[in-house]
């Protein structure tokens, strides 16, 4: 039995933790860790909150003269 | 356009040859799309082409595509294997990922070192000394600002770029790991180590961010 996880340790774990891929053992001490330490806790909290932030992205603006030419390939198709 | 049509409208609206509809996709995937391209291909002009046939395929395609895969998957799939085959053309080898500088970028921590407890001063040692705050607190109108996203935008443009585009099309295009990893020829556990670098950085930038006037 290893013994208790660290602060440091958990962090390089979270992406694993929320992609679900982390061993069961390891998921086990990591929630451990979790139930009585607030700043991880926090830090989790924040990840899944900076996920949610770069799903709200737009995509960047295109250029004009991007839209213009993906436009004449549309209208060029709806005419056929 | 505020409320985004599902992808089930949005095919419906594309083989009615609606301009809105295709506007609405080429606004959400033609900058991806680029940057993808550009990972197999010498210039963004040549990208651009890249990205520019893919549009036209998926148009002239839309009546035998049967939703096997979702739409956006399709659409990212003609990309890839246009960009593969103007590469070959080209003679472009893609040496995407640098194995090595990976391995090494996996060792390396993700948070400061001096946020957590010294292990030789301390009894307590890698617990933390600078714990982060709670984020309940501050005010949806802050954390979904403009500013907010435009600082994401700008910490995800200065990532490395392989970084950078695992981070794009898993978090904000939503492609699923199986889907990045056959796009780009990594295997899961590369993807994962570069989608935890990418959003650890995306996540320190908030935190200096938000919790600057907190």
């Amino acid at each position: 039995m290893e013994g208790e996880m660290t602060c440091k340790e958990l962090v390089e774990l979270v992406t694993e933790y929320l992609e679900g891929t982390l061993p069961d053992d390891t998921r086990t001490r990591m929630e451990d860790h979790l139930s009585g330490c607030d700043g991880c806790t926090n830090y989790l909290e924040q990840m899944r909150q900076t996920i949610l932030l770069t799903g709200q992205l737009r995509e960047e603006s295109l250029t004009p003269q991007q839209r213009d030419d993906l436009l004449r390939l549309f209208h060029d198709w709806k005419k056929n | 356009m505020d409320a985004k049509l599902d992808e089930m409208a949005l095919l419906n609206l594309l083989r009615q040859r609606d301009e809105m509809a295709f506007t609405q996709l080429v606004e959400q995937y033609h900058t991806s799309l680029v940057r993808l391209a550009r990972m197999y291909v010498q210039d963004m002009t040549t990208a651009e082409e890249v990205a520019q046939e893919t549009w036209l395929a998926v148009l002239h395609g839309l009546d035998r595509f049967e939703g096997r895969s979702s739409l956006k998957t399709w659409i990212f799939t003609i990309l890839t294997n246009k960009a593969k085959t103007r590469s070959q053309r080209e003679n472009r080898t893609v040496s995407y990922t640098d194995v090595e500088e990976l391995l090494y970028a996996s060792r390396e921590p993700t948070v400061d070192p001096k946020r957590f407890k010294d292990p030789l001063a301390d009894k307590n040692p890698d617990h933390w000394a600078a714990a982060p705050d709670s984020w309940a607190g501050i005010p949806e109108d802050r954390s979904l600002s403009q500013e907010t996203m435009n600082l994401i935008r700008e910490t995800i443009d200065a990532l490395p770029e392989n970084q950078r585009l695992v981070i794009t099309l898993h978090d904000r295009d939503e492609l699923s790991t199986q889907e990045i990893c056959n796009i780009l020829g990594i295997s899961e556990t590369n993807q994962r180590v570069l989608l935890h670098r990418a959003r650890a950085k995306v996540r320190q930038a908030l935190e200096d961010y938000l919790q600057a006037e907190f």
